[in-house]
């Protein structure tokens, strides 16, 4: 499968995303609501209100999410040479709750436009905490050094988060709606600058594909190429933490996705990370797409987050995967 | 095409005095406190083959690394064509030094063609990825290292001697004419051993000056034409095996036992190692044999050596 070829698919299902939800629409109701004239037909306008304030703004920020957290997990991947690695790995989703919780719980903020900043700032936060851990003592820059920090700041913001989401009913239920990855109720005040992050994020990981290339045969190797492990390390970790702490602070934790979107990749490209990438972006984008169209399907008229339909079809796709052997190591 | 294959411009300008490229000069080097190398100067002669050769835990390992500047001097500089490395861009020493670490893992599925092509990184840059020079050195990196056939294969897919072809092929790609060695040989059953060695010995005809680690003492007797014998973090001898290697040495840098005889069929000494068992009798009894090797050869004699010596 090519590039453009699931670029196609991108922009269909992207269409198919516009028609779908508790009220179906045609595709020429859509076009017009997109395109036409305005109207004073009271339907006609309710339309309108439906695909420019809702369908749109969804559709855009499942792609721009999609591919986000899709390019972050094959970069993490890349980085630790670990298979399993996610974007949660360097702590940004646990980063993320536990601000949105914290500051509901000082400052009772209610809606997601008021918090997406903290959740943001969360998320960094703990990327920069479980970097420089990372990077202190003899393990430097070590891939299983990073995994064991960003595993250990992990459960302390876990356990921090759980403690305040307790003690606070109203974080409890933040946290409940949070909590579950949606890439719905998100209104392009938002979804503008989540984008304009994620892009500088996409930039960035562009420039480190042909260093993570020589990373993947091993430091000493890299090195004797020529590589500077300190700076492609610490790109690639501002990339990896931009991206995937943009998504998260705009859908809240969508766990799966990159690590299994990865692995589709490694599967369709072999281990050019030039190639794997870029596929795995696209890949993140169709299937967190696909995943809130289904979503909006299973149970009419209401919804099943993105999130958790990501993690209930992942589960049995990845599962079949390890059936066949189709796994690659990163 | 041996000759051509390293006077092209991408292998870089040619020193033209006669003097060491590579040496260190007073490094310590160490993990964290301990100093496995302390105040050593060492200088790697051009165009020959040099083996570093030592005991188990004498720093020839870190030595190597050192003067690929995979490890940080505490002290002392790595000084390469005049310039101390520590202060070079890591990518312009990339351009002069190429250097195979021990026992490298290529990713699964990843193509010999494609390895051996990750060789021209140092050459590439943002604006400048991908050329026909680069196209036509991979080539003759592959068909020097006579991997060309198994260009489409995954790395992963071939046996040992075969990956270890494929890997001194992509540090050939490298494009220098100074290469470093860890070892090239570990894992690789005795013929596959030699095999890697001869194409060693191709590219130093070919014009590299090569260093390497080497665990086999007669492989390195055979295959360098300077050996730098290291014990506890210092050099004992360095010099032509013909002038280095003899039973004394063994003894005084490995603890080693041994005859020094002609090679019958090369022209470089010859080391038969004296174990404890199965040989003849009389020839324990050496000159220049060591006061403990005597009485160890005794007691054993006397069957007073501990059972657990047997075990293994």
């Amino acid at each position: 499968m090519g590039l453009g070829t699931l670029a196609v698919i991108l922009v269909v299902v992207g269409a198919v995303s516009l028609t779908v939800g508790a009220r179906a629409l045609s595709p020429p109701e859509v076009w017009h609501a997109l395109f036409g004239p305005p109207d004073s037909d009271q339907g006609l306008t309710e339309i309108r209100l439906i695909v420019q304030t809702a369908r749109v703004p969804r559709t855009v920020l499942a792609v721009v999410a999609g591919i986000a957290l899709g390019v972050g997990g094959a970069l993490i991947q890349g980085y630790t040479r670990n298979p399993i690695a996610d974007t949660g790995l360097l702590g940004v989703n646990a980063g993320a709750s536990f601000a949105v919780v914290s500051v509901i719980a000082l400052f009772g903020f209610a809606n997601p436009f008021q918090y997406v900043w903290f959740a943001f700032l969360g998320a960094a936060v703990a990327g920069v905490v479980v970097f420089g851990l990372a990077s202190i003592g003899r393990g430097a820059g070590n891939p299983l050094t990073l995994a064991l920090a960003g595993q250990g700041i992990t459960v302390f913001l876990a356990a921090m988060t759980t403690a305040v989401s307790l003690s606070d009913q109203k974080s409890l239920n933040a946290l409940r709606f949070w909590n579950s990855g949606s890439v719905a109720g998100v209104g392009f005040g938002v979804i503008w600058p989540v984008t304009v992050f994620i892009a500088v994020g996409l930039v960035l990981a562009a420039t480190v594909l042909p260093a993570l290339n020589l990373l993947n045969l091993g430091d000493d190797v890299a090195r004797g190429l020529g590589v500077n492990l300190a700076l492609s390390r610490t790109v690639g970790i501002v990339a990896i933490t931009l991206l995937a702490g943009s998504a998260t602070a705009a859908c809240g934790p969508i766990a799966f996705l990159g690590l299994m979107v990865a692995h589709v990749a490694r599967y369709l490209t072999g281990p050019d990370y030039r190639w794997l990438v870029p596929y795995a972006g696209l890949l993140g984008a169709v299937v967190l797409l696909v995943c809130d169209i289904v979503g909006r399907l299973v149970v009419r008229p209401g919804e099943l987050d993105a999130g958790v339909v990501v993690a209930l079809l992942g589960a049995p796709f990845f599962a079949i995967l390890v059936w066949r052997g189709k796994f690659r190591s990163a | 095409m041996s000759a051509e294959y390293v006077t092209g411009n991408e292998y870089g300008a040619h020193t033209s005095h006669g003097g060491s490229r590579l040496a260190a000069r007073g490094v310590t080097v160490g993990y964290g406190s301990r100093a496995v190398i302390d105040g050593l100067d060492v200088a790697i002669p051009p165009g020959v083959i040099t083996t570093i050769i030592g005991p188990n835990g004498c720093g020839k390992s870190t030595l190597l690394r050192t003067l690929t500047r995979l490890l940080k001097p505490a002290k002392g500089t790595v000084v390469l064509d005049g310039e101390d490395v520590a202060r070079l861009k890591t990518r312009d020493v990339a351009k002069k030094l190429g250097l195979l670490p021990q026992a490298p893992v290529a990713p699964e599925g990843l193509t010999v063609s494609d390895l051996v092509a990750r060789g021209r990184h140092p050459h590439q840059s943002w604006l400048r990825q991908w050329s026909s020079d680069d196209a036509g050195v991979v080539e003759r990196a592959l068909a020097m290292t006579g991997v060309s056939e198994l260009a489409d294969r995954p790395v992963d897919s071939l046996s040992g001697g075969q990956r270890q072809r494929v890997w001194i092929s992509m540090t050939l790609a490298q494009g220098t004419d100074l290469l470093l060695l860890d070892e090239p040989t570990t894992y690789l059953d005795l013929a596959h051993a030699i095999d890697v060695l001869d194409l060693v010995d191709d590219l130093h005809e070919s014009g590299c000056t090569v260093v390497m680690v080497l665990h086999d003492l007669n492989l390195a007797t055979r295959y360098s034409d300077h050996l730098i014998v290291m014990r506890e973090g210092s050099i004992l001898a360095q010099g032509h095996p013909r002038d280095v290697i003899t039973a004394g040495l063994l003894d005084e840098a490995f603890g080693l036992r041994a005859t020094v005889i002609e090679d019958p069929v090369g022209d470089r000494p010859l080391i038969v190692p004296i174990g404890r068992t199965h040989v003849q009798a009389g020839q324990s009894e050496q000159p220049g044999q060591s006061e403990q090797f005597g009485h160890s050869e005794h007691s054993e004699r006397s069957g007073t050596v501990p059972a657990e010596e047997y075990a293994n």
